[in-house]
């Protein structure tokens, strides 16, 4: 048990070293920016007077570590500074947004995460069978799919001709939770799909992997049906990489949402950050990225140790 | 007794053994005919995924390569009204700015897919040296790399890319330089992990006795025998790279116009998807199609060689 604290708490301080460096490229990414800031802004006409004040009021004639430690003490309290382009809070526009976007990912895991599991047993089930090369085929397709590609064959079919889910989906917070489900179901939909794949696919390769061992082997000799060796024997085993496999796909959620955003006119983080980019909203892009960079390390940990907690050769040390 | 032990070793057809094919290539350098024939023999027996993936890559490439004899009109000439319909003197309509779909479209082919490809190609350079040398160095060159490496990849790329884009700006070397920089960790990854199995073995060693530099071992000792699994990671990367191409310049970051691109020609017209109309799907279904072709090809070559990874 303590070996396996110790494992744990290595992964931890890893993953916050991990977080810390990625702050610091995001910071300094923009020391780098060819040319100043102020001047960018305020365009080349500005007088010379105007520039340092605009300096003084960004902070800018700080010396950089003074800025750095400043940035992140308001980061870590919730305080990401001021927009550029409209001079609002960045805390409180991407709160809302930040939201919205973990509702389009939670509703996408409901749907992929059990989908996906049933899939691959299926196809590991019935390895190579009609079932499972097509299963492969249409997997393999799907994961070389552009997001867009998928999201408008989506709305084409469902939206446009059938009339089924609106193309846009603006949520408001106000609204019932059902009437939110039913207008982010499009944008889950396109995502399940995307995600589906990768796990589906990873799924039969962790069961199929497990089928080839000797003690599974014995229960088939034993007579015990197939469906039972896969749910008690396999499964159980199998836990450690799906959980993995889960965790994973959700860190890919985090990337696949940005364009899906765009394309569903969702008001969430990735359309934000994609309007801010074009914008040149420096510290919004800060931010939304830190938001997105912490996530997706944060799953990456969870993964890793969700892994080492839920193997069987550490939990019981010799 | 006289047709024994004449010519190269004969090919015992077996299928599936990864080393039976490099053997081929490695000891008949002479008779480049023989490993043509092998190839295209391999080719024959090949599943009919990849004989069609190889079959649309050869199609993209030819388009590609002589878009201008192809089209009826300039890359962004307007020769029409906005959004006009399939048919009559456009075959694929016009976009939103009334120029030819078409004509768009096999451009398209030409900047996307190499822009893509000098990307990936760019990624492999500077990922395979690094994975190179750190396998051939070992020591604290390899450690050093591989924590940046990790530092790196602990961003999602699509993130880094739209960061690293807003400092620098979008214009087409920008593009390439970013998304190849991001793309070479994973390469530094493969490259480092097959190198160092490679880098341990006897004969390299005998040329480091033999005082060989590193340029060499790296080269010409390492590089031979880890090549079959560097090729099927093109073919995965060129896809990844293609794709994040297309969604950048979907989102509006990527190529920029007027240059003619699949990504942000899906943007332009997209609002025509409302009305029933396919057009928009027309350069979106060209980016799937590439990649499906490209990955069915590097699935079956996967399985040739030994099946080194079958998930991705």
């Amino acid at each position: 048990m303590n070996k396996l604290a110790k494992l744990v708490a290595q992964r931890l301080a890893l993953g916050l070293l991990t977080l810390w460096i990625v702050s610091l490229i995001i910071f300094l990414g923009v020391e780098l920016l060819p040319g100043d800031i102020a001047t960018e802004i305020l365009g080349q006409t500005a007088t010379p007077e105007t520039v340092a004040a605009f300096r003084r009021s960004l902070g800018l004639d700080l010396p950089m570590h003074i800025r750095y430690l400043d940035w992140l003490w308001g980061v870590v309290h919730g305080d990401f500074g001021r927009s550029l382009a409209n001079g609002r809070d960045i805390a409180e526009l991407i709160g809302g947004r930040l939201l919205n976007t973990l509702f389009l990912a939670t509703v996408t895991a409901l749907i992929a995460v059990p989908l996906a599991l049933a899939l691959g047993l299926l196809a590991a089930l019935y390895r190579n069978s009609l079932f499972d090369r097509t299963i492969n085929i249409v997997t393999l397709s799907s994961i070389s799919f552009p997001e867009f590609f998928i999201a408008y064959i989506l709305i084409l079919f469902l939206s446009v001709q059938a009339g089924w889910f609106p193309s846009l989906s603006n949520v408001d917070p106000g609204e019932p939770l059902w009437e939110r489900v039913y207008r982010v179901a499009l944008p889950a939909f396109t995502l399940t799909l995307v995600v589906v794949a990768h796990m589906m696919r990873m799924t039969r390769a962790a069961i199929i992997n497990l089928l080839a061992s000797p003690y599974i082997e014995m229960a088939t000799l034993k007579g015990i049906s197939r469906s039972r060796i896969i749910v008690h024997h396999a499964l159980p085993n199998a836990l450690a990489p799906i959980i993995n496999v889960v965790v994973l796909s959700l860190a890919y959620l985090v990337v696949g949402v940005v364009v899906v955003e765009v394309v569903f006119v969702y008001p969430g983080l990735g359309q934000l950050m994609v309007d801010s980019v074009q914008k040149r909203d420096i510290p919004v892009v800060q931010a939304c990225s830190l938001i997105f960079a912490a996530t997706y390390i944060l799953l990456n940990l969870t993964a890793d140790i969700l892994s080492i907690v839920t193997n069987p050769r550490l939990l019981h040390p010799r | 007794m006289s047709d024994d032990a004449t010519g190269p070793v004969p090919h015992a057809p077996e299928r599936g053994i990864p080393e039976d094919e490099e053997l081929i290539i490695e000891q008949a350098p002479p008779e480049r005919r023989s490993r043509w024939a092998v190839m295209g023999r391999e080719f024959l027996r090949a599943p009919w995924t990849a004989k069609i993936g190889l079959a649309v890559i050869l199609v993209y490439v030819f388009v590609a390569l002589f878009a201008p004899l192809l089209t009826p009109y300039g890359e962004s000439e307007i020769v029409g009204m906005e959004f006009e319909p399939w048919g009559g003197a456009f075959m694929l309509g016009t976009d939103n700015l009334g120029r030819d779909m078409f004509t768009r479209l096999i451009y398209g082919a030409r900047n996307t897919i190499g822009i893509a490809f000098m990307t990936t190609c760019l990624a492999f350079l500077i990922g395979g040296a690094a994975g190179l040398m750190a396998a051939a160095v070992a020591g604290w060159v390899d450690q050093a790399l591989a924590r940046i490496v990790d530092v790196l990849m602990a961003i999602p790329q699509l993130i880094f890319a739209l960061l690293l884009l807003t400092i620098f700006g979008t214009s087409i070397p920008v593009l390439i330089i970013v998304i190849a920089v991001l793309d070479s960790t994973r390469v530094f990854r493969l490259a480092r992990a097959v190198g160092m199995n490679v880098a341990v073995m006897d004969f390299v060693e005998a040329a480091r006795l033999r005082g060989e530099g590193l340029g060499w071992i790296m080269g010409r000792e390492i590089l031979p025998n880890i090549l079959p699994p560097l090729v099927a990671e093109f073919g995965l990367r060129f896809c990844f790279v293609f794709l994040l191409i297309s969604a950048l310049s979907f989102l509006g970051l990527g190529i920029q116009p007027p240059t003619a691109d699949w990504g942000s020609m899906v943007r332009d017209n997209a609002t025509l998807i409302t009305y029933g109309d396919i057009t928009p799907l027309l350069p979106a279904g060209a980016i799937a199609l590439l990649t499906v072709a490209v990955n069915f090809v590097v699935d079956w070559f996967l399985h040739k060689t030994s099946g080194l990874r079958d998930e991705h």
